[in-house]
């Protein structure tokens, strides 16, 4: 076992590295980070540009600008910002916000979609099923910013006027110059989550559940569940000792993946309730062509993928002891 | 996963409905030997894979309606928008009327006219999603089928390449090209063609996994034996056997496409003004959604029209191609 997830670890180290050479190639031919300079009107003395090239490492060949970030990101250093802030910190900050609207989200679609999975199997083609079917799909199809807009514009005001005052925000993960006792500020920030959660976690769900109810009814149609059933078990104790527990190995592997992707996911989330995080920074980064705040955080995000992979390949060897570790 | 072989249990109706009908030409037979001599006793109607496909498909009735729903969409979005009277770009005297006769889905604050607009947004939406899946199940199924056929080195190198691909969020790698080549960047040429780069590598798995399956039956090595080559053996041979989940995943990364594009264009960084499509539109239209609802409304409905259909096709195909999933033995 120990020898499978470091010999799985060993070969994650050259994919993150070639990921890397990857992710330098696209951003240094992505947009003039110096394009805002050369079109400005007066004209920057040509000093001027060449300085700042200097001060990026432009004027020196790829490979040797390659070398000199990689060896600089795997010590920590992730180099500034074309304004000169440090990347580090900025992006550190921006995780902690995407993480607060992810969270919660992932942990109600997860149980959200074994539920509904579960029940629509084992209630296979009746109304039950049928509608979680429906639902499915229905949030399977739904562009997230559509869904994030329709509880923004009408279900939040309608709230509102509901309580008689603001309960939940549309804007931001918290009210701006937020101060009190701790429990008033739990609740404005409840109140700021109420809306991305519901979003993406419906979006979540959706795709999870449909994965959820497939597994259950392979594993239904299994021998060992008739056994089960034809030794005299009741229906109730085959459905959760031998049924469910054999069907949520698969989820749990496919929840890992997704979370990898999930830091980065939340951009179009993040965009319609206006949060600062992950997204946003990503959004900034392209706009200005900012090489340092891409570089980051294409790194940050692939690690994590690749990172969340390595976990759910573990986990399935850990909790399926058929499968092999070879 | 979806076995286009059928399995002897799973086609019970089938074939007793085959029976049946050979037992009234049987008799029908009969009746007619008497008067003409015909060189056989009765005749059988032997299906073809295909045919029991379609046979399967055409009784999946939402599946049905659905595929219905989306040509109708498909067409009215390709070519509807040249029979339109407004031109999507056409300004109208009448600016943020609600649906009328004049204009059905309404108008935006300048006077553009929302259907025109929208079958233009439906128009890129469209293109973009059937150029990604044919692109990207093309490529994913060779891909796929190399590495499946060959195994060893090939398979590591094409899976680890794959693995590559995968660490790569999508919409990161997206908004990074889509800005580089800002002249392009609107065009909904390049952005298939870069969605399509991102998207081919769960095919690419799905068929390698067939592939490693299939290459070790018996008809290969029977092909093998005679003679085959290798290429002949991966074409003829194997890649008709997993045509069934090419086709189901093909359908889903339609589905996923339009997502993507809209949006893409929805932050900005897909299909920019003066052109349009769905995404852009629903942008547009979020900031007047209480005042100017139409405007919010249409373009997402439809961007989940499409989702919904092609989603329930996918669905429909998959029962379609592989009776044993859906059926509890227990």
């Amino acid at each position: 076992m120990i020898s499978f997830i470091i010999r799985r670890m060993v070969i994650t180290i050259p994919l993150v590295l070639l990921a890397s050479v990857l992710v330098f190639i696209l951003v240094a031919n992505s947009g003039d980070p110096l394009a805002d300079l050369r079109g400005r009107q007066p004209p920057v003395p040509p000093q001027v540009i060449q300085a700042r090239e200097k001060m990026l490492g432009l004027d020196k060949p790829l490979p040797q600008r390659y070398w000199h970030w990689i060896t600089n990101f795997v010590q920590g250093d992730m180099g500034k910002t074309i304004r000169g802030v440090e990347v580090r910190p900025l992006l550190w900050q921006r995780m902690q916000i995407t993480l607060r609207m992810v969270v919660l989200a992932s942990i109600i679609a997860i149980v959200l979609a074994i539920g509904a999975g579960v029940l629509s199997a084992v209630k296979q083609y009746t109304v039950t099923d049928y509608t979680f079917t429906f639902a499915g799909f229905l949030f399977l199809s739904m562009p997230v910013f559509w869904l994030a807009a329709l509880m923004k514009e009408y279900g939040a005001i309608r709230l509102n006027k509901l309580f008689g005052k603001q309960v939940v925000f549309t804007v931001g993960p918290e009210s701006p110059n937020l101060a009190g006792s701790f429990g008033h500020r739990l609740a404005d920030y409840a109140g700021h989550l109420v809306l991305p959660t519901i979003a993406l976690a419906l979006i979540s769900f959706a795709a999870w559940s449909r994965y959820q109810r497939a597994t259950m009814l392979d594993v239904l149609g299994a021998d060992y569940i008739r056994l089960a059933r034809a030794k005299g078990l009741s229906r109730s104790r085959v459905m959760v000792r031998h049924a469910l527990r054999n069907a949520l190995i698969p989820l749990v592997t496919v929840v890992a993946i997704d979370t990898g992707a999930v830091f980065g996911g939340a951009v179009i989330t993040e965009r319609v309730f206006a949060w600062q995080g992950m997204g946003a920074l990503l959004v900034q980064g392209v706009e200005t062509s900012d090489p340092n705040i891409l570089l980051a955080w294409l790194m940050v995000t692939s690690v994590l993928v690749v990172l969340f992979n390595l976990i759910a390949d573990v986990l399935y060897a850990v909790l399926d002891p058929r499968i092999r570790y070879g | 996963m979806a076995d286009t072989r059928v399995p002897p249990g799973a086609d019970a109706d089938d074939a007793g409905e085959g029976q049946e009908l050979r037992r009234t030409e049987h008799g029908a037979q009969i009746h007619e030997v008497a008067a003409t001599t015909t060189d056989r006793e009765f005749t059988i109607a032997a299906r073809t894979q295909t045919q029991m496909v379609l046979r399967r498909f055409l009784a999946h009735k939402l599946a049905v309606g659905s595929l219905v729903v989306f040509l109708i969409v498909v067409v009215a979005s390709l070519i509807g928008g040249r029979f339109w009277r407004y031109d999507y770009a056409d300004i109208t005297p009448e600016f943020s009327s609600p649906p009328s006769l004049k204009h059905p889905m309404g108008t935006d604050s300048i006077g553009h006219d929302s259907m025109a607009q929208i079958l233009r947004g439906a128009q890129k939406s469209v293109q973009v999603a059937l150029m990604v899946a044919l692109l990207a199940t093309t490529f994913g199924a060779l891909i796929g089928a190399l590495a499946g056929y060959y195994r060893s080195w090939t398979d590591s190198a094409l899976m680890r390449f794959t693995d590559l691909v995968l660490t790569i969020p999508a919409i990161a790698l997206l908004a990074v090209l889509a800005a580089n080549v800002s002249e392009t960047a609107g065009n909904w040429f390049f952005i298939g063609l870069v969605l399509a780069l991102l998207q081919w590598t769960y095919i690419a798995r799905v068929v390698r996994g067939q592939f490693l399956s299939l290459r070790e039956k018996e008809f290969v090595e029977a092909a093998r034996a005679l003679g085959a080559s290798d290429a002949r053996i991966m074409f003829r041979h194997l890649l008709p056997n997993a045509t069934g989940s090419i086709i189901v995943n093909a359908t889903i990364t339609v589905a996923v496409a339009i997502l993507l594009e809209t949006a893409l264009s929805y932050i900005g960084l897909g299909i920019r003004p003066p052109d349009t499509s769905l995404g852009l539109l629903v942008s547009t239209g979020q900031q007047a959604a209480t005042t100017r609802p139409w405007l919010f409304w249409f373009p997402g409905i439809f961007i989940i029209i499409i989702a919904l259909t092609v989603n329930f096709i996918g669905d429909g195909l998959r029962d379609a191609f592989d009776p044993t999933q859906t059926r509890v033995r227990a």
